[in-house]
């Protein structure tokens, strides 16, 4: 059977970012040499043709902070030319009315603008840096240039109780799509886990928040909302399945099914440098290791619910973390023999100091 | 709904890759049947419901198409991909 055709290409343009933000997806490890060659305008611009030609058509332009990337305008309008649909992820400082106007003409079609905390002093606070007036200015400048706007916020802790206003001010900014990204424990945020695991009670009223605001708002502003894994007690099809949809190509070359993936121990990432988007896809050990059921390991193959083809085993680098072997049976499933580790995780310890994302060597990288 | 469009952002394209047509949107895409496609290129903002399936008719050798351009446009519209432009 051949492989399912991709949808989207996440392009990490660049590990920079003005922003600390403690649970960046980034790698704990952004500061080593691995990360450090950087691809060449044209080897992007080849990908994203290639991966038209493999199905893909939409285009995450991300990083660390896209805007840092020199080549910018020329990258988003070959995105364009590819026929691709292409997203600005951005933290928003950079993001000013005559940089909205540029990418506006280079083809651009969609700004996702994060904020951190609706309230200024906490935002400035979680991303570490001085930043919730620019992030402001980002997303009104995004839509005076005819942008569809997404505004997202990662949520946990300590700013879930401030829902209502982070819904508040989609609306007041005429943004079509929030995200209220509860946080995944990947990357940074598992250095920092015992500051952002938030309460049941905290998600139970930010749930309800967002019912009555969908109840008010109708179809004029898509609100996604996902309950973190930790309160899960069956899987969710990580990235839509490995190696299903998603296509990350870290700002080295590297590709990967998913932002998380160089955790994985005993997997070689192809580099777009070496090889076409299409034999990464179909042939490569990377994308085709768990795709599928045949990797499966028990209980998941006799799985009572039958959900093998709907959660596709939900996700490997949380497996990993929390079993030690990637190919383990997810433990958020109420089925795996680890499932103790994650009702365990919702009553650790807990504190309220960050742990701040970092290029520099960082002493966290061993711990996570 | 009188003037329908697409919503900010929501762009129209044929994928040669899967041969169907897609209706583009922030972080999506809607696998559109060839009719609706044919529907949706004409929410141009300026054409009425009654002028769009006139158009359509026209193209199915005057088949009655009104209440099915109605229930489609229904159905975008409460997802939020079709807008009113007078709204």
């Amino acid at each position: 059977m051949p492989p399912p055709k991709p949808y989207t290409l996440v392009a990490e343009l660049t590990y920079q970012c003005p922003l600390h933000c403690p649970y960046c997806s980034n790698p704990v490890d952004i500061g080593a040499d691995r990360w450090r060659a950087q691809l060449e305008t044209e080897h992007w611009t080849r990908v994203f043709r290639e991966a038209r030609a493999i199905g893909v058509v939409q285009l995450a332009l991300t990083g660390g902070e896209p805007m840092l990337h020199r080549d910018l305008d020329e990258l988003t309008a070959a995105a364009r030319a590819a026929g691709l649909y292409s997203t600005l992820v951005t933290a928003g400082t950079r993001f000013t009315r005559e940089r909205a106007e540029q990418l506006k003409a280079a083809g651009l079609d969609h700004v996702q603008v994060s904020i951190q905390s609706p309230d200024p002093e906490e935002n400035d606070r979680i991303a570490g840096i001085r930043s919730f007036d620019k992030k402001i200015a980002a997303a009104r400048a995004a839509r005076e240039f005819g942008f569809p706007l997404t505004i997202n916020c990662v949520l946990h802790r300590q700013n879930l109780d401030r829902i209502e206003e982070i819904l508040a001010l989609t609306e007041e900014l005429g943004a079509q799509r929030l995200e209220l990204a509860n946080t995944q424990y990947y990357g940074w945020a598992v250095v920092n886990e015992p500051a952002l695991i938030p309460t049941r009670d905290q998600l139970g009223r930010g749930e309800e928040a967002v019912r009555r605001f969908r109840e008010r708002v109708g179809p004029r502003i898509t609100v996604l909302w996902v309950l973190p894994d930790i309160y899960e007690d069956l899987p969710k099809p990580c990235m839509g399945g490995w190696g299903r949809t998603t296509l990350v190509v870290a700002p080295n070359g590297e590709a990967l099914p998913c932002q998380a993936a160089a955790t994985i121990p005993g997997l070689e990432f192809p580099n777009v440098k070496d090889h076409s988007l299409e034999w990464i896809w179909n042939e490569s050990d990377a994308f085709t290791h768990f795709r599928g059921t045949d990797w499966m390991p028990e209980p998941c193959r006799s799985c009572p619910l039958d959900r093998q083809e709907e959660d596709w085993g939900g996700c490997r680098c949380q497996a990993l973390r929390l079993t030690g072997d990637a190919a383990a049976t997810d433990p958020v499933c109420r089925y795996s023999p680890h499932h103790e580790t994650v009702v365990a995780a919702r009553d650790q310890a807990q504190t309220d100091e960050l742990v701040y994302r970092t290029m520099k060597r960082s002493r966290f990288a061993e711990r996570a | 709904m009188n003037r329908p469009r697409l919503v900010d952002g929501a762009r129209l394209q044929y994928d040669d890759v899967r041969e169907e047509h897609l209706l583009l949107i922030p972080e999506g895409a809607v696998r559109l049947n060839p009719t609706a496609a044919q529907v949706l290129e004409l929410c141009d903002g300026e054409r009425t419901v009654e002028k769009i399936a006139a158009a359509l008719s026209e193209r199915y050798a005057g088949a009655d198409v009104a209440d099915d351009v109605r229930e489609l446009l229904g159905g975008m519209g409460a997802r939020g991909l079709v807008v009113d432009a007078a709204a």
